[in-house]
């Protein structure tokens, strides 16, 4: 047993503690807008925050989060830093096919939370991670610097 | 939440108790989530064709027939039916279609297929005319109510007004008397001056669900009592489970079952995790069967032999052989292209649930119809028992056209109680892809004492992809897509042929991806003009715009992409410029520059791609431009690294560790230019990414003069 906060609610999971908060997310609790898309840490779409720390899910245990907030793309928009990006990613149409548009919004937020105006060198340190096979990445940049406009 | 009104006629409705809580906060619904919308009991309402339903609540559903992967076809298909209906986008909600050929077929392909950047192409003129026979009946119910002339009513915004007098009836009001009137055999269209929508950029209605996590993909689905399965098939591509060790896997808490069918094994959990594990403490033995030694250099060599041989002749202009004996000057040279793997970043995965007398599958697809078809024939079900439930794509780019792990996914829920999500780990995804083909071309040129060229061959030899997946279209030995962008070359030369050599490797399945055929060619042909170019000591885009008489878009274009990335102006050493053309049967015109840099240790770096685009009539501006963006960086992936390789029979990449896939911190700045008129729509989906492999090559040679002529390109700079 477990009890984790999500999205500022404590929720109590029966699961093995190495099992990764990304299956815990989605097959336990059935928060599905955090993606698997690698299971390596290696594509960036199952990114949540961890005490708003951006963290990859598929390869973080659940034992990690005890005692710590989980924020999942249900909820930041509930930040401040979260609403700015998800309305920036609208403002510039951002999205294509939308699968990696979650971690990339949840990489984005963190970034924004702690940054208020990041340059295009803090952009690729802290969206690197964060694969898009639709290619994507001019336009995330653009809502990146247009979020940080409206701060 | 969508729900529905059940349809009055040309519909096959389907019912069914699990699909309704599936759409939970999304906007876009499927008709078999009809259970709630029973409950509810929504009024009944007009549905003059199938794709537009109107109850007399008001509310407008517009069905859409082509899927949504990132395209924007959840716009674009909207605005054609809004521009004639006389809605605005804003007062619609979409429906995904079911499967069903005689409904919402592709004319270009006869089943219901979205692919081949076709959406627009097919159904420009039939979605406008759906959307006309709407608004045209709702006009006449609103004038026979008035008893007025219908000329003297006009429609805006979902309400009908009669001019003289002022009087309105809403859409919804109109709706049942509507329903009641002959469908018009013929309506008239707008004049593409008077459009209102298309070709405005019209925000995307899918996406406000894909900011907020609301979206539903495939392997977002959730059903009470589903159990979560997770996949190894044999490694080899005909091999065979030798032994396991089901002890071991069902002793991981959480493993509820293992299903061995012989060429696949699952392991079916309460979760992805107990499945993983499980997966691995099969520790699963196979008998590889008879590709247990196919290794890539095999397969080069026997594309390699098979090119020695002539080909079916798919283009012929004068005496190619005679041209090019009589020359000054020849050039030949061999170009090939790797295997590549799609690596959608939503794995392969489905669910389903098959029962005595039923089968329900949810996936995303490309291809519903070959989905339903499938299940059909695994479950050995008539057709109209078996219900698909399509959802977004977590990308596409070819690989949701096959439907083999619809297949797989039916053949484990057959063995399964209640329903069950198959969804593949990464590796299996890359590992057990259906790829792009490895393609061997050889071309040759003559040229005259001036350097023009006067004599053009090209053999290409490969799969036809089509010949297994749409027979009818491989005709006379030749698949048009496989030729497809090689037989419109544009240049002026007065002797061409063109050949292909149908050459099947059966070690690996391979299909279609992202930007099909002239994915392949126009990096061949682009190439091959620019060594062209400088043999003749010519600038490439001087080179090219000379040999142009007959193709003033392609010229055009060139003209503008050439002059916005200021063409001819100096570079920084190890810096290069690289243009590349494209025209191919997706009747678009594009024109790249690259601009990219090579560091003394041979690292390449694209830093900007300028791209012209005439597509013709353009229905969303701002998703053309994403389209292009999006197009040019799946290229760049393809062109610098992709390369799918075999060893022992095995794919030797696994994950975007040996993958490796463009990253924000590598992506260029990308500029598109749009040329705009009211030529016929051609296709945007793909030609970004087959007109950028080529400019890259280009631009390479131009930095470092250094031909690449076997892709990707950076291994071969690396290694040289």
């Amino acid at each position: 047993m477990a009890t984790l906060n999500i999205n500022g609610r404590d929720v109590t999971v029966d699961v093995p503690a190495d099992m990764p908060i990304l299956w815990v997310l989605r097959d336990v609790v059935g928060l599905t807008g955090t993606k698997f898309g690698c299971g390596m840490a290696l594509c960036g779409a199952c990114t949540v925050q961890l005490d708003g720390q951006p963290i990859r899910s598929c390869v973080t245990p659940v034992a990690a989060a005890t005692g710590k907030k989980i924020t999942t793309i249900e909820a930041i928009g509930e930040t401040p830093a979260g609403k700015k990006v998800q309305q920036a990613w609208l403002d510039l149409e951002v999205v294509q096919c939308g699968y990696c548009q979650s971690g990339q919004i949840m990489s984005a937020s963190a970034l924004l939370a702690k940054n208020a105006h990041p340059s295009d060198a803090d952009i690729d340190g802290a969206m690197s991670g964060n694969i898009c096979r639709c290619g994507t990445y001019p336009r995330i940049r653009a809502a990146i610097k247009h979020a940080a406009k409206g701060a | 939440m969508t729900t529905h009104t059940v349809s009055r006629r040309d519909f096959v409705v389907v019912l069914t108790a699990t699909g309704g809580g599936l759409l939970l906060g999304c906007r876009v619904g499927d008709r078999s989530g009809a259970a709630t919308a029973a409950a509810a009991a929504p009024p009944p309402g007009f549905a003059p064709n199938a794709f537009i339903r109107i109850g007399t609540d008001g509310r407008i559903t517009l069905v859409m027939n082509q899927v949504e992967m990132g395209q924007g076809t959840y716009t674009s298909m909207p605005m054609l039916l809004a521009e004639e209906l006389e809605v605005g986008l804003d007062q619609v909600q979409l429906e995904h279609a079911p499967p069903n050929d005689k409904l919402y077929a592709n004319p270009l392909f006869g089943d219901q297929e979205t692919g081949g950047s076709s959406s627009v192409r097919s159904f420009y003129e039939p979605l406008r005319r759906a959307g006309a026979t709407a608004r045209t009946m709702l006009v006449a119910a609103a004038a026979q109510t008035w008893d007025v002339d219908p000329a003297s009513c006009r429609a805006h915004k979902g309400v009908v007004t009669h001019t003289p007098t002022g009087r309105t009836l809403t859409y919804g009001a109109l709706a049942e008397k509507a329903a009641k009137l002959p469908v018009p055999d013929k309506v008239v269209l707008k004049d593409p001056k008077d459009f209102t929508l298309i070709g405005t950029p019209a925000k995307r209605l899918d996406t406000p669900d894909k900011v907020n996590g609301k979206a539903q993909f495939g392997i977002d689905v959730r059903l009470p009592g589903m159990k979560i399965a997770t996949v190894a098939a044999s490694p080899v591509l005909g091999g065979k489970v030798a032994g396991l060790d089901e002890a071991k896997a069902m002793a991981i808490p959480g493993v509820r079952q293992i299903v061995n069918l012989g060429d696949v094994v699952a392991v079916v959990a309460d979760h992805m995790w107990a499945a993983k594990q499980g997966l691995a403490a099969l520790a699963i033995r196979w008998d590889d069967g008879p590709n247990a030694s196919a290794s890539t250099a095999d397969v080069v060599q026997g594309l390699d032999a098979a090119s020695q041989q002539p080909g079916v002749v798919a283009r012929k202009e004068g005496d190619a052989a005679a041209a090019l004996a009589g020359a000054a000057k020849k050039i030949d040279a061999v170009y090939q292209v790797p295997f590549l793997a799609h690596a959608t970043l939503e794995p392969m995965n489905c669910t389903v649930h098959v029962r005595k007398d039923g089968c329900e599958v949810w996936t995303g697809s490309q291809t519903l119809s070959r989905a339903q078809a499938t299940a059909a024939r695994v479950t050995g079900l008539p057709l109209e028992k078996v219900v698909v439930h399509n959802h977004f794509l977590g990308g596409g780019f070819g690989r949701r056209l096959e439907y083999d792990w619809v297949t797989q996914a039916v053949r484990i829920g057959q063995q399964v109680e209640g329903p069950v999500k198959v969804v593949w780990t990464r590796e299996e995804d890359m590992q057990h892809e259906y790829y792009r083909p490895y393609y061997y071309d050889r071309v040759a040129a003559g040229l005259d004492a001036r350097g023009k060229p006067v004599a053009w061959t090209h053999r290409l030899v490969g799969p036809a992809i089509l010949a297994r997946y749409l027979p009818p279209a491989f005709r006379n030995g030749i698949d048009p897509d496989g030729v497809d962008g090689a037989v419109h070359l544009m240049y002026d030369i007065p002797a061409i042929q063109v050949e292909f050599v149908r050459h099947e490797e059966p070690v690996l399945n391979t299909t279609f991806w992202r930007g099909v055929g002239p994915t392949h060619n126009i990096f061949v042909i682009e190439s091959f003009i620019d060594e062209l170019a400088a043999a003749a000591k010519a600038d490439p885009v001087e080179y090219r715009r000379a040999l142009l008489s007959k193709a003033p878009r392609a010229r055009a274009v060139l003209d503008l992409a050439a002059k916005a990335a200021g063409w001819g102006q100096p570079l920084p050493a190890g810096r290069g410029r690289g243009v590349s053309l494209l025209y191919s049967g997706w009747g678009s015109y594009l024109a790249e520059v690259a601009e990219v840099e090579v560091s003394k240790a041979g690292e390449l770096r694209v830093h900007r791609i300028v791209c012209a685009v005439d597509c013709g009539t353009v229905i969303n501006p701002d998703t053309v431009k994403a389209q292009i963006e999006g197009g040019v960086n799946f290229g760049i992936s393809g062109a610098l690294w992709g390369e799918i390789t075999l060893k022992n029979g095995r794919v030797e990449q696994s994950n975007f560790n040996n993958y490796r896939v463009l990253r924000m911190n590598e992506a260029p700045t990308i500029e598109v230019h749009l040329v705009r008129n009211l030529e016929a729509p051609g296709g945007i989906g793909e030609p970004g990414t087959s007109v950028t492999g080529p400019a890259l090559a280009n631009a390479v040679f131009a930095a470092t003069g250094k031909r690449i002529r076997r892709l990707p390109l950076q291994p071969a700079l690396r290694t040289g």
